[in-house]
């Protein structure tokens, strides 16, 4: 086939071909799941890992940087961690696979390898466009995961946390989740490497807000410094449906995180934080669509990129309104802090505006630390690392702050600061 | 306590020269008003005591306590105890107030080998000075300066500085944007810490301030060089003739 295209796999390619001949005979699924995932490892085989010429990927030319794959390691030792806040019911996967014994107060939990098994989640292996590389990926290769339905009317009174650990090898993860009709709830999902070895991750999650539903939901991943971790995060909010999505990288070697937003219930309201940490050689790429399909939403996205060394960051932000979603109110603006001359960021916002009633913006800033704020501080004693310090911190924390949840707002504020005193 | 000998200093980016041979003597629990037209040189005084980087000492030297601090960046200079009461203090988003209190009482306590506080013992101190001052506890709850009224800003700066306990106190037109009620407030707090072995320097526009915060001595700056120097008479002077004077008399 491939000398039939004269396309020549590069040796990720190659590796993550192999691996799926190799890994197919153990992944669970039906005759349904298993056909999807031929069509998808096929798909794959014929478009490649998508280079600088696919738009979608212009900034983050995968073929390039993702040089090598690490094969399975089923062996690899790792271990669940505590929660970030105290009192949350864990979801567990550990190199992959999901804890059997799992459960979280209020939520009816199910292990997404029995969704395999029983051919459930086989309509759900499919790429969302031509250029869906982590969707293709991770439904080829996804083992396990959680499917999480939150019943109407259902208020956690303690947060949920979905946390994957790994020390090597691939884990490969999806975490459906619905939440039922005015139903309140706080996610995390936590990916977290547990030791240095390089390791693969994808992850997908199809998020379902159904009318009135009041949901937070953060993502934090802290891989290691080798590791690749490509996310990807599809949802759907319904009438007056109010969504928090905190994404906080603060880890790992070549990271995507995409989101994928789909606003079709009226009233809905869609709050996008993201707190990118980069340091050392890191390549991370945030990547956000949101399409407001019906009149009277609103969306605002505030991204929030500090920057040393000779880390890489991007972030690709794109709003469409349709023709009939007037009074849409959306607004995205991106600030980054440059700490290095050797660093780099790429912001790409786009409106695709189709109504005429609307207001819409996107503002993107590079900023250096604030001479002045650096003079006042240290004029009180405080030496210069350690008032430079709490300026990044101040820069980030604002946006943490704004969760007003203080268990939550402490635990985040812990990891970046964390972040901050290995890299600053 | 310090020791200003022809100091000759000026604008870092493009050079311009602000203070021309300053001298200027200050002892230990002396409170010395400095006044002077606008853009004498006052503000970049102060700045340059307090180790601002947009400026460069071209010549001369400032000791304390002995010592040439011209070589120290602010926040050794701040641990060493000297203190910059800000005309315009800075606001910074996402810094919380007590966080930053807390951060500067106990690096100036590590940089001179004191143990750091402990959190009860600094939460009873930060109340006990903003209870002097009447500071609102809900004014510690927000982010450093933000949000804080003219008013607010000054007394937040007091704050500071009767926490810190510097020996070394240079209050920079402390008394702009402030209504009579909180000037008496600031005053008291300056008042407070007035001691044998604390020196002020007062810098100001109006006799007003010196109401309440009584000079020792009084300098007029004139042209970045102290041109006259008196008691706290020399201040009323001031106020009655206005600077052509003593200006005149100095050219």
């Amino acid at each position: 086939m491939n000398m039939q295209t004269g396309k020549t796999l590069s040796v990720a390619e190659t590796a993550l071909c192999d691996a799926y001949d190799q890994a197919i005979g153990d992944l669970p699924g039906d005759g349904a799941v298993l056909a999807a995932r031929d069509v998808l490892i096929s798909d794959f085989k014929d478009a490649g890992l998508p280079t600088r010429r696919i738009e979608a990927w212009h900034y983050t030319d995968l073929k390039a940087l993702l040089r090598a794959v690490p094969a399975f390691d089923p062996a690899a030792a790792a271990d669940r961690i505590e929660p970030l806040v105290e009192g949350a019911n864990v979801l567990s996967v550990v190199n992959g696979v999901a804890d059997k014994r799992a459960s979280a107060d209020g939520v009816t939990v199910t292990r997404f390898a029995d969704a395999l098994i029983d051919g459930s989640a086989a309509a759900g292996l499919v790429a969302r466009d031509g250029d869906d590389t982590i969707g293709r990926l991770n439904g080829a290769f996804v083992r396990d995961g959680f499917v999480l339905d939150i019943p109407a009317g259902a208020e956690l009174e303690n947060p949920v946390e979905i946390q994957t650990t790994q020390n090597a090898g691939q884990t490969h993860t999806r975490f459906p989740a619905t939440f039922g009709a005015n139903s309140k709830a706080t996610v995390i999902e936590r990916h977290v490497a547990t030791g240095e070895n390089a390791a693969l991750v994808t992850t997908v999650s199809d998020i379902t807000l159904s009318d009135g539903a009041e949901v937070t939901w953060i993502i934090l991943q802290a891989q290691g410094a080798a590791d690749t971790h490509l996310g990807q995060i599809r949802i759907t909010l319904g009438t007056d449906a109010k969504l928090r999505l905190y994404v906080i990288n603060a880890g790992g070697k070549l990271v995507r995180q995409e989101i994928h937003v789909v606003v079709s219930g009226e009233g809905s309201d869609l709050v996008l934080r993201g707190i990118n940490l980069l340091g050392g050689e890191t390549h991370n790429d945030v990547t956000f669509t949101v399409g407001h399909d019906v009149p009277n939403t609103t969306s605002t996205e505030v991204i929030r990129n500090v920057i040393f060394d000779r880390a890489r960051g991007v972030f690709q932000g794109q709003i469409r309104v349709a023709p009939d979603a007037q009074k849409t109110d959306a607004k995205m603006s991106c600030n980054t802090l440059l700490l290095s001359d050797e660093a780099d960021f790429s912001a790409k916002p786009e409106l695709e505006i189709f109504a005429d009633d609307v207001q819409c913006g996107h503002g993107a800033t590079v900023i250096d630390i604030d001479h002045t704020q650096l003079y006042y501080l240290m004029a009180r004693g405080i030496p210069e690392n350690k008032a430079r310090a709490m300026l990044v911190n101040a820069f980030v924390a604002e946006i943490v702050e704004e969760l007003e949840d203080e268990p939550l707002v402490e635990a985040l504020e812990g990891v970046i600061a964390a972040w901050l005193e290995k890299h600053a | 306590m310090l020791e200003i000998k022809n100091l000759h200093a000026r604008i870092a980016e493009d050079g311009t020269e602000i203070i021309r041979g300053l001298n200027l003597t200050v002892k230990a629990g002396e409170v010395a008003a400095i006044m002077g037209p606008n853009g004498s040189g006052k503000s970049t005084l102060s700045y340059i005591l307090s180790g601002r980087e947009d400026y460069e000492v071209t010549e001369g030297d400032i000791l304390y306590n002995g010592e040439s601090i011209l070589e120290l960046d602010p926040a050794e200079r701040a641990s060493k105890g000297i203190f910059l009461a800000f005309q315009y203090p800075v606001e910074i988003p996402g810094v919380a107030t007590m966080q930053f209190l807390k951060v500067a009482m106990n690096e100036q306590r590590k940089a001179r080998g004191e143990d750091e506080l402990t959190t009860p013992d600094f939460m009873r101190r930060v109340k006990e000075a903003a209870a002097e001052l009447k500071i609102a506890p809900e004014m510690l709850r927000r982010p450093l300066n933000v949000g804080f009224s003219g008013g607010e800003k000054k007394r937040a700066e007091i704050l500071q500085m009767s926490l810190l306990e510097p020996k070394l106190c240079v209050l920079d037109e402390t008394d702009s944007g402030l209504d009579i009620d909180a000037l008496k407030i600031v005053a008291d707090g300056v008042n407070a810490l007035r001691s044998p072995d604390r020196a002020f320097i007062v810098i100001t526009h109006y006799q007003r301030l010196l109401d309440y915060i009584v000079p020792d001595t009084v300098h007029v700056l004139y042209k970045g060089q102290v041109i006259k120097s008196g008691d706290k008479t020399l201040a009323n002077e001031l106020e009655a003739n206005g600077y052509a004077d003593i200006i005149g008399a100095a050219a």
